[in-house]
């Protein structure tokens, strides 16, 4: 067995999707619902890890650290709401947020 | 090389598993490090290194820092585990457990019948080869990056900010 086949390691990437999406569709804790975000995203930055070595060029590589940013951001914005959501309702539950107003 | 590609993957997968099906957020929490820091090894492994420091530099190391922090001031202990024990019913993630495995079907169905037939054959990317791109062709998208950081830096210090004071006066500072 000489190398990794390429479709390996896109049926990886996709797996943990499934499995982030699977887990944004059921939690209703604030909490639980950004750390499934956080595996998506790095399913996203897997294929491109993927895709990057199985044509041996660092565009990909690139990419990846654009999605890294990208997940950086949105956890500092998600963490500091769900902060002052917690504050406001002294509860998680995303149901308690779903009316638009305070 | 392969055999580090798949047991880290393995690990992966059940780490995120026990990510998505966990009832307490610490403990959900440490899951998602051992399932960041797994998939860095997969990069190693398939010959990308720099992105695999990155990965356990800044996600695993810097971001869980910034989650790990948000839970010990929330205060996530056994009560918030019992609530969550309370809301993961079968049915209510029989529906969306179904759903996502079709997805996934579709996906590995593709992928299966679909003809990449390209190996990584363990030619590993180093940091200078990215460097070059990053500060060559890609620098407008490194320029947008900064901005797009400081302003989710701008925006998390305005929202963290203690509003509780003056909620009772009614005002808005």
């Amino acid at each position: 067995m000489s190398g990794i086949p390429m479709e390996h390691g896109l049926m990886v990437a996709s797996a943990l999707f499934a499995i982030g999406l699977a887990g944004l569709m059921v939690r209703r804790n604030l909490m639980f619902v950004l750390m499934s975000l956080e595996i998506m995203l790095n399913a996203a930055g897997l294929a491109f890890i993927v895709a990057s070595t199985a044509w041996a060029e660092p565009h990909g590589q690139v990419m990846y650290l654009m999605v890294i940013t990208l997940a950086a951001a949105e956890a500092s914005v998600g963490l500091a709401l769900v902060l002052q959501i917690y504050r406001h309702f002294r509860s998680l539950d995303v149901d308690a947020v779903s009316q638009l107003r305070g | 090389m392969e055999l580090a590609f798949y047991a880290s993957a393995l690990v992966a997968l059940l780490a995120s598993l026990g990510v998505v099906t966990g009832t307490n957020p610490v403990h959900a929490l440490l899951y998602l490090i051992v399932s960041l820091i797994s998939v860095a090894l997969t990069f190693f492994a398939l010959g990308a290194p720099f992105a695999g420091a990155l990965q356990v530099i800044v996600y695993a190391g810097a971001i869980m820092v910034l989650f790990v922090f948000v839970v010990m001031m929330l205060n996530l202990g056994s009560d918030a585990s019992a609530q969550e024990r309370a809301w993961l019913k079968p049915r209510t993630w029989v529906g969306p457990s179904i759903l996502a495995g079709l997805l996934l079907l579709a996906l590995l169905g593709t992928l299966l019948r679909g003809d990449v037939a390209r190996v990584i054959g363990g030619t590993s990317i180093d940091a200078q080869a990215v460097g070059g791109l990053l500060f060559g062709p890609w620098l407008l998208v490194v320029e947008l990056a900064a901005m797009l950081l400081l302003a989710a830096l701008v925006t998390a210090s305005h929202l963290g900010r203690d509003a509780e004071p003056d909620r009772a006066s009614g005002g808005e500072s």
